[in-house]
């Protein structure tokens, strides 16, 4: 039987709840802050450590949520993005606000009563920088977006080494350079291939308002800073020689990958083979990073 | 989609949240009460 009443909006699916949260960006996150409270020279109790874990997750998850809310626009102008829950209407703008805001006081409340100040004020601040900072101030003004926003995706090592200390040290802190540093060339990688995405959607990806030959420039330079940051802790004492060598080994190959993409200039219809190694091979390089900096401590 | 289909969607998707929201809660308590053993053991042993 039809009738002609208006029409019911449908609750959003679990399912979109959780898309909403970032997934796989979530998993590179979890795996920086676990090894940055494996790095850390005081156990921390595994009931606590998971605590902390989930609430560096939630954090994150609450980030993303707060992100699509706010990019709603954006996302259904890009191909890449289309498909996620709001642009797709599968889910009312204002039910991810209010998921996004409830995680996020979830995530801090839980983080001060199980585990301590310090990883709650730097939880605070990467939430609070990702959200206001990068999201609603500098990505749709700047090509520096990814640059100085690139700082709320290094917060997760810090977090982890002061849910452990209930402090922070320069070990977290060259972790913090290491991600930071990271970031301008995985996403400026990633920028040069879906450049025309970034462009229909108005968004000011260096490659979109500054050309793909300064992009390629730039990779290169920010390589250099970020292979010092990588080996920094073997020469300073703070790892020994497992990280220190898997350190120079990786960044090595880091660096031919960057060189490679810096050098090249793109042909009409070009496939960008090395733009998109490097992009992978980025995501790669943290994780090993990370692991070999667990090993080294465990082994040490 | 006719009236009746849409509000057995709509008792399918209230269903299915409930249900994850029960999983999370109950997975919420169990996580409180081991904090707070794990708290109490801190505190003799400190």
């Amino acid at each position: 039987m039809t009738t002609t009443t208006a029409p019911i909006t449908l609750p959003a699916d679990w399912r979109d709840f959780l898309a909403l949260t970032k997934p796989r960006v979530m998993t590179l996150v979890v795996f920086t802050g676990l090894c940055g409270m494996l790095a850390a020279p005081v156990p921390i109790h595994p009931i606590l450590g998971f605590t902390a874990i989930l609430c560096i997750a939630l954090g994150a998850g609450a980030a993303g949520a707060l992100n699509q809310w706010y990019e709603a626009d954006l996302d259904a102008k890009m191909k890449r993005t289309q498909g996620r829950p709001l642009p797709a209407g599968r889910m009312e703008r204002q039910s991810a606000l209010h998921f996004g805001v409830g995680l996020a006081c979830f995530s801090l409340a839980l983080m001060y009563f199980a585990i301590n100040l310090a990883a709650t004020l730097i939880l605070a601040v990467s939430i609070l920088f990702y959200v206001f900072v990068y999201t609603i101030w500098l990505k749709r003004r700047t090509p520096q977006n990814i640059v100085i926003g690139g700082a709320a995706g290094a917060f997760p090592p810090l977090i982890g080494w002061a849910a452990a200390t209930g402090d922070v040290a320069l070990l977290p802190m060259l972790l913090f350079a290491l991600i930071f540093l990271w970031t301008p060339p995985h996403f400026w990688a990633l920028a040069l291939f879906v450049k025309t995405d970034y462009a229909n959607a108005g968004v000011p990806m260096l490659p979109v308002v500054a050309g793909e030959r300064t992009t390629r420039t730039q990779i290169g330079l920010y390589t250099l800073p970020m292979v010092a940051a990588a080996i920094a802790p073997w020469p300073l004492g703070l790892t020994g020689p497992i990280y220190g060598w898997a350190a120079v080994a990786l960044s090595a190959v880091f660096f031919a990958f960057a060189v490679q993409v810096a050098r090249r200039t793109s042909l009409p219809d070009d496939a960008m083979l090395p733009e998109k190694r490097l992009f992978k091979y980025s995501i790669l390089y943290l994780f090993l990073m990370f692991g070999a900096l667990v090993v080294d401590r465990w082994l040490a | 989609m006719t009236d009746i289909d849409q509000t057995e969607v709509i008792r399918a998707r209230q269903r299915s949240r409930a249900r994850v929201m029960a999983l999370l809660l109950g997975a919420f308590v169990i996580l409180v009460f081991a904090i707070s053993i794990v708290k109490i053991q801190i505190g003799h042993s400190g």
